[in-house]
């Protein structure tokens, strides 16, 4: 299929937007300055302003001497980048593929987009109502390359160029629609080559020797013999689905409907290539420029509507759809292989695998948060608090067995609680502790256990565990940090069932 | 006659038992938790899986040791795989002691949430899946309507489902089972020193159509009944002289 571009030319791009800001500019020649080698310049002028002779680049002096009530503003500094990006942004109801152009532009890629609006007379109209009704001076050409699409829109006449006519619609242009460096333009200029067609039936071989490889580059981009990069601004997911509205939606229902064909369509897909998401977007474009959007994630691969659905269900209420949504995108970024014939083996298998179990874990975590479902794994340490790690996944499994030989309490105090305790001699377990204002008379007890500080993780003295047992058969895991000739403290860490 | 007549009462008891929530779990016949001839306690003399247990507990330490009796009973209802969630707002458990009662500690998936209401929330949704072996929570206060939905979900679920509680104050619930495990002192065998197997005093408060009673149990691997063992130690003495 042929390629169609569209270019946008954003002719005074930073004044519109500071006179849609402030609109008692509108009518006023105003120019926006900034700082430049210790002088201030002309960094953007208003078309009254330009009307009258001033240009961006020119001293802030000279300007206000050619009109003398001239009105400044300050330059917000990457302004236009900002401004450009919204905008590409909000260009992506036309074509899934838009890019920004630096310094003042915008390119769609529109291939087998404009039949949708009825061919590119109405489309390219669409857009250049939609921006001028915003308060923007554009230009916009549609042609097969990029650079012819640029060209038109800044120098051309008739903004749409039909296909394979890019060289006709380029003879007349002058060569800075090609969008060269400023001293190949003047030499160019000194030698007479004041349009293209002066020059573009040149062998380019002496074109390249006399003005440099980027003229060749230009005009080949222009002509459609290479291919020029084309960054998009939104990189485009591979799986994604999209539902425009004629109506724009402002009801729950109405969201959840849209949501629900996005699902089923995307899973069919899904489905079709053995794959399932583990990752979704639901993001809903408003008619007032800005996009909602939440976020679910899932354990296992899945292409299950109902399961999806119930995900999203409990987050859709954040959704405002204030004036009305237009544009429902659905993205799954993160897809994984997804056998269907295994998932009847494991439905009935009854471990972490279990599909309906990771379905839980989801309708979980969309509740309660990521963060409180734990599961561990032992880890290679000594020290209690580290004897055990969190698992990243369901799938993880663990590197060494569970430890079986010492005792350990079903129980275990986070941080271990300051205890009052009467011990006879060293090295041997204590006769009671007070423990929360009581008691305990211990009648019987294990140990010393000694665990030392891991010193590469931290600093700090030894334990020594005493698991003991007192006159009402409760068990509980006490330790000593620290020699007992020296500065000790008991501690009381767990209790044993 | 009267042979009869027991006949159609039995199986009339036979048919009510189901429509009270006791449904057997197929191929579990017989099932009793490793609790041994306790099980004759329950209706049909099996361990009432897919039901609701809950746990009386005062102290610390009475939490502690319904934690370990309760993972014992879970480790045999999880002997044929599966998986268990266990729900607390203090996050307490020492995941490294399960091993000792039998189970994998990395089969359980915590979940750690503070407030009342979404650990019943979290509990309900767990106790609706049927991947799952059992599911565990600590909490203390538990509406009728909140126990009766639980008691509804495993009913559909199979789902056993153990609360432990602690100083509650509402005692009326839909649970199939009350119980209350308070530690009890150890015993090591030939006065050896140190502290012995966890031995506990279990008591089944309430059981839906079977006895109540009382039992000393120790772990030891296995549960093991100390009046019993100490009735075999005498036995082995007296006859040693």
């Amino acid at each position: 299929m042929a390629r169609r571009f569209v270019s946008i030319w954003f002719r005074y791009l930073v004044t519109d937007w500071f006179a849609l800001r402030q609109p008692e500019f509108a009518n006023t020649a105003f120019v926006i300055r900034a700082p430049s080698h210790g002088r201030m310049v002309v960094t953007a002028a208003n078309a009254l302003a330009e009307e009258q002779g001033i240009h961006p680049g020119m001293v802030l002096a000279d300007a206000r001497a050619i009109i003398p009530a001239l009105q400044v503003l300050d330059d917000k500094p990457e302004l236009v980048d900002k401004l450009l990006k919204r905008i590409a942004e909000w260009c992506i109801r036309f074509t899934p593929f838009a890019a920004i152009d630096l310094p003042d532009g915008i390119i769609l890629d529109v291939t087998g987009c404009t039949h949708l609006w009825g061919g590119d007379q109405p489309f390219l109209s669409d857009i250049v109502k939609r921006l001028k009704a915003r308060g923007y001076h554009v230009r916009a050409a549609i042609a097969d390359t990029i650079g012819t699409a640029w060209a038109v829109a800044r120098f051309g006449d008739s903004f749409i160029i039909p296909p394979d006519q890019q060289s006709e619609a380029l003879l007349p242009l002058p060569p800075v629609a090609l969008r060269l460096e400023a001293d190949t333009i003047e030499r160019l200029n000194k030698l007479g080559l004041r349009q293209i067609k002066d020059f573009i039936g040149m062998p380019h071989s002496a074109l390249r020797r006399r003005f440099g490889n980027l003229i060749e580059t230009r005009l080949n981009q222009a002509l459609g013999l290479e291919e020029e990069i084309f960054q998009p601004v939104l990189p485009i997911e591979p799986y994604q689905e999209r539902l425009p509205c004629l109506e724009p939606i402002v009801t729950a229902t109405g969201i959840e409907i849209a949501l629900g064909r996005l699902l089923d369509a995307l899973c069919k897909r899904l489905q079709k290539e053995q794959k399932g998401l583990r990752t979704a977007f639901f993001k809903c474009y408003r008619i007032d420029g800005k996009i909602e959007q939440v976020h679910i994630g899932t354990n296992r691969a899945s292409y299950n509507v109902k399961h999806l659905f119930k995900l999203f269900e409990t987050k859709l209420p954040t959704i405002e759809p204030d004036l009305g949504i237009e544009l429902f995108v659905l993205e799954a970024p993160k897809v994984e292989d997804h056998a269907p014939l295994q998932q009847k083996l494991f439905e009935t298998m009854w471990g972490l695998d279990n599909v309906h179990l990771s379905e839980l874990i989801d309708r979980l975590e969309g509740k309660v948060g990521q963060n409180s479902i734990l599961r561990y794994l032992p880890d290679e340490h000594y020290w209690p608090e580290r004897s055990v790690k969190r698992a990243l996944s369901l799938d993880e499994q663990k590197s060494i067995e569970w430890k079986l030989d010492r005792p350990r309490p079903i129980q275990l105090l986070a941080t271990p609680e300051n205890i009052e305790v009467t011990a006879p001699v060293p090295d041997y377990p204590p006769m009671n502790f007070r423990y929360k204002g009581k008691l305990h008379k211990i009648k019987k007890a294990d140990g010393p256990e000694r665990i030392e500080q891991e010193w590469w993780i931290q600093d700090g003295q030894h334990r020594d565990y005493y698991s003991v047992e007192d006159e009402e058969g409760c068990r509980y895991w006490l330790f000593r940090l620290g020699h007992y000739d020296e500065d000790y403290k008991w501690f009381i860490h767990g209790f044993f069932a | 006659m009267t042979n009869t007549k027991a006949n159609i009462i039995e199986q009339l008891q036979k048919a009510i038992l189901p429509l009270q929530g006791c449904k057997p779990v197929a191929g579990n016949i017989g099932f009793d938790g490793g609790l041994g001839f306790i099980k004759a306690a329950f209706p049909n003399a099996s361990f009432p899986l897919g039901a609701m247990h809950e746990f009386f507990c005062s102290r610390q330490e009475d939490v502690s040791a319904s934690g370990g009796f309760i993972a014992a009973i879970v480790s045999a209802i999880m002997q044929k795989g599966g998986v268990s969630i266990w729900i607390s707002s203090s996050q307490m458990i020492f995941p490294p002691a399960l091993k000792s009662f039998g189970i994998e500690p990395d089969k359980i998936i915590f979940i750690a949430v503070q407030k009342e209401k979404e650990i019943l929330w979290v509990m309900e949704e767990a106790l609706k899946c049927d991947g799952l072996a059992a599911v565990i929570a600590e909490t203390s206060e538990i509406s009728f309507t909140a126990s009766r939905r639980f008691q509804l979900a495993v009913e559909q679920s199979r789902v056993t489902g153990f609360i432990i509680r602690r100083n509650p104050k509402n005692l009326a619930t839909a649970c199939i089972a009350r119980w209350k495990i308070t530690p009890l002192p150890a015993a090591s065998e030939d006065g050896l020193p140190g502290v012995g197997f966890p031995r506990w005093n279990v008591e089944l408060l309430k059981v839906r159509n079977g006895t109540p009673g009382t039992w000393q149990l120790e772990w030891a691997g296995r549960f093991r009944h100390v009046s019993k063992l100490a009735s075999i130690i005498r036995e082995a003495q007296r006859k040693t002289g």
